[in-house]
């Protein structure tokens, strides 16, 4: 399953409900303002840390840039341009998108 | 009109403007709903601050590179505001480690203050619009 999150982890639940409630093996794409999530030092930086030793961990490059979080990205986190995100839809038998 | 309040030049009431800032740049409008208002509102000489908190922080990073998304990069014009006599900025300094952040990582000069002085300002103000 591919899963989306397209909300700041401060703004709402989003991203915490989607990693409390997705499978191991998961695919996790951040877009837009839920890119927040993959930056290092933050709140919520321990919590994703620990999804990825599960779950794979994208975040949507062009969201990334357009927040000017580049350079605080966690490690571990994999970038995908809008190509990219055509793939892991592909690539997933089904997609569930956390609002 | 009360003793303590200032006249400007023209003879108008200058009143203490705060524009109170939550929300993260470019996921809704409201950041740059705002910045509108706070540059409309300077042409009028009144005392601007302007607080940045939650992920208000967010507006004023550095590196804000919009070309992938095709939408307009305002995070310059906060650089802008000082020519406007817009000079009180601050950040709330509980929004800025939460999100792992420090002043070298915004785009202009900010003062740092923590939640009980954000609340003194706050209180010093004779208007607030929050965004």
């Amino acid at each position: 399953m591919l899963h989306t999150v397209n909300k700041s982890p401060f703004e709402r639940n989003s991203v915490e409900t989607c990693l409390e409630h997705s499978k191991n093996g998961s695919a996790i794409l951040l877009i837009e303002d839920g890119v927040y999530a993959a930056t290092a030092g933050t709140r919520f930086s321990d919590m994703v840390k620990a999804a990825m030793g599960s779950k794979t961990v994208y975040a949507l490059k062009p969201d990334v840039d357009a927040r000017g979080v580049q350079d605080k990205l966690m490690d571990g986190i994999q970038l995908v341009d809008y190509a990219g995100f055509v793939d892991l839809v592909e690539q997933h038998d089904r997609v569930q998108a956390w609002l | 009109m009360s003793e303590e309040e200032m006249m400007e030049e023209g003879g108008g009431v200058v009143k203490k403007f705060l524009y109170l800032n939550r929300k993260a740049p470019i996921g809704t409008v409201y950041a740059l709903e705002s910045l509108e208002v706070v540059l409309i509102g300077a042409a009028f000489e009144q005392d601007v601050s302007m607080i940045f908190m939650d992920d208000g922080v967010y507006q004023i990073k550095k590196g804000q590179d919009t070309k992938g998304v095709e939408m307009k990069n305002f995070s310059a014009t906060y650089r802008a505001l000082e020519m406007y006599d817009v000079e009180k900025l601050y950040v709330s300094k509980e929004s800025m480690d939460e999100r792992g952040l420090t002043a070298d990582d915004l785009v202009v000069d900010v003062e740092v203050l923590d939640a009980a002085q954000l609340a003194d300002l706050m209180d010093d103000q004779d208007v607030i619009l929050s965004f």
